[in-house]
């Protein structure tokens, strides 16, 4: 497998910021009750993780020990308000469900710890592949218990109904949990259960 | 030059604080025209929303145009002011109640004691709303504000031809927490105002909303709203805006509307 490919695939399963690192979990339980939000949540956090990973290791030669880790906080943020500026412009209802997570991007451990981790260590293209593949592993977790929250706790997904619901003559009633926080830790709880069975070498050593 | 040195550490610092100076301020200024835009629309359709008039997918502008006349009123008498009277910044169209509440000639302060809202300053002019079906004006909304928690909520509340039962209430702006204050946007809190009463038969002021649920079986259930679990302070925000703007803000145009019916200027 080429660098690049093995950059951008290998953050999805094997080497998930969610599901392995555990990082980024805030987020992740609060903007994943519908999927259209979490899919808008994830495009801003592969923006960010692509752009800061590629502005930190382009200065990754030029940055001074004594400020580095405010001036990746620096170049986040700036990021971040961009990101919140354009779904403000062109997604506003889902802007004004996001709310403040947009602007906790800038907290996310995921961009902090990818740019720490990887970016200052390698070059420009690397660096973006890789933050380009951990947003595409925070997407796949943030769209799985996105699909799962909206289907069984309003049996719509993307606002299409999808489940007849009992109050509207169908057969289904919808699980209230899981339009609410807990039931994405239990997701992603059940995710990482799943890919570690699957994946033992996952698992943590003793 | 090393890149410890002071001077390298400096100029550093002050080109990345340039460059994304430089990208922050260029998308914020691009994307305001329409950020604005939607901000507009989506006052529009809360307007709909609180007459529920509003379904998803529906053309907001023209609904809006359709259904709804705009009004300004003189708070203090409660009268209606004539087209004739409406300037740049006095037009229920494009009226920005912060800038007016700002402006020392549109606006009064009020007394601490008198202001359980926590405004500050009174608009001396408010638009409100009329729905119309055909000629007739079926439900009157008004726009109210004032402080939550965190912050000023924004909304309005739809009273019937009445003038007493609450058809519906919306907040359109807010910045109280998500998932506690910030379930003032949810829709089902929403519809538990639907049908509540204002105003008791004598023309009192009896709304409130309550903490907690209201038991099935108190009688005054009809001038009771639950509030909202887990956030006290906004609760206590939306009863104070609520009740001071039906029984302080719009009083004298409502005790004017209940006295003649006929609204035209």
């Amino acid at each position: 497998m080429g660098t690049f490919r093995k950059l951008l695939i290998r953050p999805i399963f094997d080497e998930n910021p969610i599901a392995l690192q555990i990082l980024g979990i805030c987020s992740a339980l609060a903007v994943t009750a519908k999927l259209e939000t979490s899919i808008v949540m994830s495009l801003a956090v592969i923006f960010v993780l692509a752009f800061s990973n590629l502005s930190v290791s382009l200065i990754r030669n030029h940055i001074p020990a004594s400020v580095r880790i405010i001036v990746e906080m620096t170049l986040i943020a700036s990021l971040v308000i961009i990101a919140d500026q354009i779904i403000k412009a062109f997604a506003y209802d889902i802007s004004k469900q996001l709310s403040v997570y947009v602007g906790l991007i800038i907290t996310n451990c995921i961009i902090m710890g990818r740019a720490e981790a990887f970016a200052l260590k390698n070059p420009p293209l690397e660096s973006l592949m890789d933050g380009i593949g951990n947003g595409l592993g925070y997407t796949a977790i943030l769209l799985t218990v996105g699909f799962f929250r909206e289907l069984g706790g309003a049996g719509e997904l993307l606002g299409i109904r999808v489940l007849p619901l009992h109050t509207e003559g169908g057969w289904y009633v919808p699980n209230g949990l899981l339009l609410l926080p807990p039931s994405a830790f239990f997701l992603i709880g059940l995710i990482i259960w799943a890919l570690r069975t699957w994946k033992p070498e996952q698992v943590e050593k003793e | 030059m090393s890149n410890d040195s002071t001077s390298k550490t400096l100029l550093v610092a002050l080109g990345v604080c340039l460059v994304c100076s430089v990208l922050v301020a260029t998308a914020a200024v691009t994307l305001k025209p329409m950020q604005e835009a939607n901000r507009e629309r989506d006052k529009l359709r809360n307007i709909l929303l609180a007459g529920n008039l509003y379904e998803k997918g529906m053309d907001t502008k023209r609904l809006y145009a359709e259904r709804i006349r705009s009004r300004l009123v003189e708070l203090e008498s409660g009268r209606i002011l004539p087209e004739s009277e409406h300037t740049n910044a006095l037009n229920p169209e494009t009226f920005d109640i912060q800038a007016v509440s700002k402006d020392p000639d549109l606006s009064n302060t009020i007394s601490r004691d008198a202001d359980p809202a926590d405004i500050d300053r009174l608009p001396r002019y408010m638009p409100v709303f009329e729905v119309t079906d055909g000629d007739s004006v079926t439900q009157l909304i008004l726009p109210v504000y004032g402080k939550g928690l965190w912050s000023t909520l924004y909304g309005f509340v739809a009273l019937d031809r009445d003038l007493r039962t609450i058809r519906g209430f919306t907040f359109y702006e807010h910045g109280e927490t998500p998932g506690l204050g910030g379930e003032v946007d949810n829709p089902n809190w929403k519809r538990l105002w639907i049908g509540k009463q204002a105003f008791d038969a004598d023309g009192a002021l009896r709304i409130r909303v309550v903490k907690g649920s209201v038991a099935p079986d108190d009688p005054d259930a009809r001038y009771k709203v639950d509030g909202l679990s887990g956030s006290t302070l906004t609760t206590r925000g939306v009863d104070n805006l609520v009740r001071f703007w039906l029984g302080e803000g719009y009083r004298p145009f409502l005790d004017r509307l209940a006295a003649s019916p006929d609204v035209s200027p």
